[in-house]
């Protein structure tokens, strides 16, 4: 059972880690709750089925197209509607919720109501320490670690890593200094909802794709965000793995109750919240006020 | 100047005077989603043939059917399914209700046309308490009658009838004498019942269960579960799901290559686009269903080419608001009235042969379950086509068929 736990775990972790990290980082930076975030990841999961499915274009380019067209509709909302906004934080709240419905709608009124099912790049499964694992959830295994490992590279080790760390760090401080906030959260905006993308395209061909698919991982991934401390990226890679692994032995250890998963993670962030209100590796409230 | 305003009025007018001579019947479903828009294509072939003949006859003249589409949005909001009867028979004056999915909502939007002393027939709930509360309260709930499906108790018979059948296939090929059953429930309402009947019969027909999973209706990953009731050494996963959740089990089983084999009720493998959904990879996923190109009754085969024909896809069971026009119209014929309080007696002794079955009513309104009147099929998915494997007696059935081992 604990090699089931491991496995289970570490996939759906893995998946959260993609979603919480972009999440934290446009707040981090831009100070802006975007609860579209998971909404660019249904949308990265229906235009790739799209290009796949209804066009026939190859896998990968499918893939790279779908995260291309998804990165560039959250720029034109990021312009267009986020930051006309920036200065009122409750309007861009609402505003982001809006906006995922808008898709979510869209989607209804395009697909209709459907579940669509993408078919899988790798048939087969392997069975490792009597674990049976599809191929297929390998290369989500593969893609989110190779993503996480890219965004550390890129905030720890290049110019633009630099000035999203700094603009998160103190957002006023980084303008004085000279830097470009508004282009540093144009970039970070970027590439948060690339990596929403990503987990979309990747979970695609596992999951069922319909257009309320997003609301799902948006409460685990507030969860997530807000256990490991709202803005910290390091904290949103923990709390993924901490809720991923807790819903997996839930299910494990609870299978009447597996329905309930969502309810155990988001009573173990309550629990962590009472004792560090700050989360795992967030700034204190009073401190962000 | 003042002609033309007056000839404008008189066009505009125009459709009122024809809609004197209609009745209209409000079609309700969640039109988004493919039970509405089956509860819709059925209504739609029931609607062209009663007009195409000339109408409904009531005494002495003919009227035409006027269909109104509704969309209740149940599946996302009650309260939409509420509003939606209300206007529906406020605003559009219409004369009869068919259809209704959800239960939750249908709980609901029977008060609201029992309110109004509406007949409506239900095509798509299943739960008890619809028919019950027709039991309790005769006077105030007779104007609603269960067309489709058999009630949530019959349908637990239909269901253990089959896996029984199932059962007796694992006997005879795995040579194993009580097969053992993992039972996969989403949370909700209309499973409960069946959860329980199921944990208490089981081992009465000589089955041993080894768990009970419940997932939720809208989960994508139920690999987690799918683990477990591998280590659990199940050989049929007995299944209660309505939602997505039965898309995502149907398809990781077969990713893993499980040697159990999946049947209860799957309402998403009951629908054409399920093996499309699911990948390809369901091969062996079986359900309860309501229609198939085989002889339930003597209408079926031909209506259901007719609706495949005409729509590109196979009826799902909401589809039924056919024979629940149908009803309507038959019951208008014989009591030579429109009036809703006319057409109970009429609807309370009638013998309808429909498309999926032979619909009697009892006491509480449910079509009365058993050979020859209302049960349902057991469909499987093989190789990409669903085939009906059960009731073995009816002409057309397969063979079940079970994963290799």
């Amino acid at each position: 059972m604990i090699q089931d736990i491991l496995v289970s775990g570490l996939i759906s972790s893995s998946v959260y880690a993609l979603l919480a990290i972009g999440f934290s980082l446009i707040f981090g930076v831009a100070r802006i709750v975007n609860i579209a975030h998971t909404a660019f990841y249904m949308l990265g999961a229906y235009l790739f089925y799209s290009l796949l499915v209804q066009l026939g274009i190859n896998f990968a380019i499918a893939g790279l197209l779908a995260v291309a067209g998804v990165t560039a509709l959250s720029l034109a909302c990021y312009k267009l509607i986020i930051e006309p906004l920036r200065e009122h934080e409750s309007a861009v709240l609402i505003s982001t919720i809006a906006l995922a419905i808008l898709f979510q709608e869209l989607m209804l009124l395009f697909y209709g109501g459907h579940y669509l099912g993408i078919p899988s790049t790798m048939d087969g499964a392997v069975s490792i320490a009597g674990v049976s694992i599809a191929y297929q959830r390998f290369v989500i295994l593969v893609v989110a670690f190779v993503m996480l490992a890219a965004t550390w590279y890129l905030l720890n080790h290049t110019r633009l890593g630099l000035a999203i760390r700094a603009t998160a760090n103190d957002l006023e401080v980084a303008n004085l200094m000279g830097m470009n906030v508004h282009h540093v959260a144009l970039a970070t905006v970027a590439f948060s909802a690339a990596l929403a993308a990503i987990a979309g395209v990747v979970v695609a061909p596992v999951f069922v794709v319909d257009p309320y698919m997003w609301l799902g991982p948006l409460v685990t991934m507030l969860a997530i965000v807000v256990l490991g401390g709202l803005g910290s990226v390091k904290g949103s890679v923990i709390g993924a793995f901490i809720i991923g692994f807790v819903e997996a032995i839930t299910v494990f250890a609870v299978p009447s109750g597996a329905f309930l998963k969502g309810a155990v993670a988001l009573s173990i962030m309550v629990a962590v919240l009472l004792l560090r209100p700050q989360g795992l590796y967030g700034v204190v409230f009073e401190e962000e006020r | 100047m003042l002609r033309a305003l007056l000839l404008i009025a008189a066009l505009a007018a125009a459709p009122v005077v024809h809609a004197q001579g209609t009745i209209k019947i409000a079609v309700l479903g969640p039109m988004a989603f493919v039970q509405g828009q089956h509860h819709w294509m059925g209504a739609e072939m029931a609607r062209d043939e009663i007009n195409k003949a000339g109408g409904i006859a009531v005494g002495g003249r003919k009227m035409m059917l006027e269909l109104v589409r509704a969309d209740t949005n149940e599946i996302l909001s009650v309260p939409d399914a509420s509003s939606a009867v209300e206007r529906v028979i406020t605003r559009d004056k219409v004369d009869y209700i068919v259809g209704g999915f959800r239960t939750e909502a249908v709980l609901a939007m029977q008060e609201v046309a029992m309110d109004h002393k509406k007949l409506f027939l239900g095509v798509g709930a299943a739960h008890d308490e619809l028919g019950m509360r027709v039991e309790r309260d005769h006077n105030r709930y007779k104007y609603w009658f269960r067309v489709s499906p058999t009630k949530a108790t019959d349908l637990g018979r239909t269901i253990f009838g089959v896996l029984g059948a199932v059962a007796g296939s694992i006997r005879t090929e795995l040579k194993a004498e009580t097969p053992k059953v993992a039972i996969v429930a989403e949370k909700a309402v209309w499973t409960e019942g069946l959860v329980k009947a199921a944990q208490a019969n089981l081992p009465k027909m000589k089955m041993e269960v080894v768990g009970l999973w419940q997932p939720s209706a809208v989960a994508t990953d139920v690999t987690a579960e799918l683990s477990a009731i591998e280590r659990a050494g199940a050989d049929i996963v007995f299944t209660f799901v309505s939602g997505p959740v039965g898309i995502a089990l149907g398809r990781q089983m077969g990713e893993r290559n499980m040697k159990a084999v999946a049947f209860g009720i799957n309402v998403e493998a009951q629908k054409d686009e399920f093996w499309g959904a699911a990948a390809g990879k369901a091969n062996f996923v079986s359900t309860l269903d309501t229609y198939s190109e085989i002889e339930i009754t003597p209408k079926t085969i031909a209506w259901v080419r007719a609706f495949r024909d005409r729509f590109k896809v196979s009826p799902a069971y909401t589809a039924a608001t056919y024979d629940a026009i149908m009803l309507i119209r038959t019951a208008i014929e014989q009591a030579k009235s429109t009036k809703s309080d006319d057409l109970v007696p009429v609807l309370e002794k009638i013998s309808y042969v429909g498309n999926g079955a032979v619909i009697e009513f009892d006491k509480r309104h449910d079509p009365i379950w058993g050979p020859g009147k209302a049960m349902g099929i057991g469909v499987q998915w093989q190789d990409g086509k669903k085939v009906a494997f059960w009731p073995p007696q009816v002409k057309g059935v397969q063979p079940f068929r079970l994963p290799s081992r």
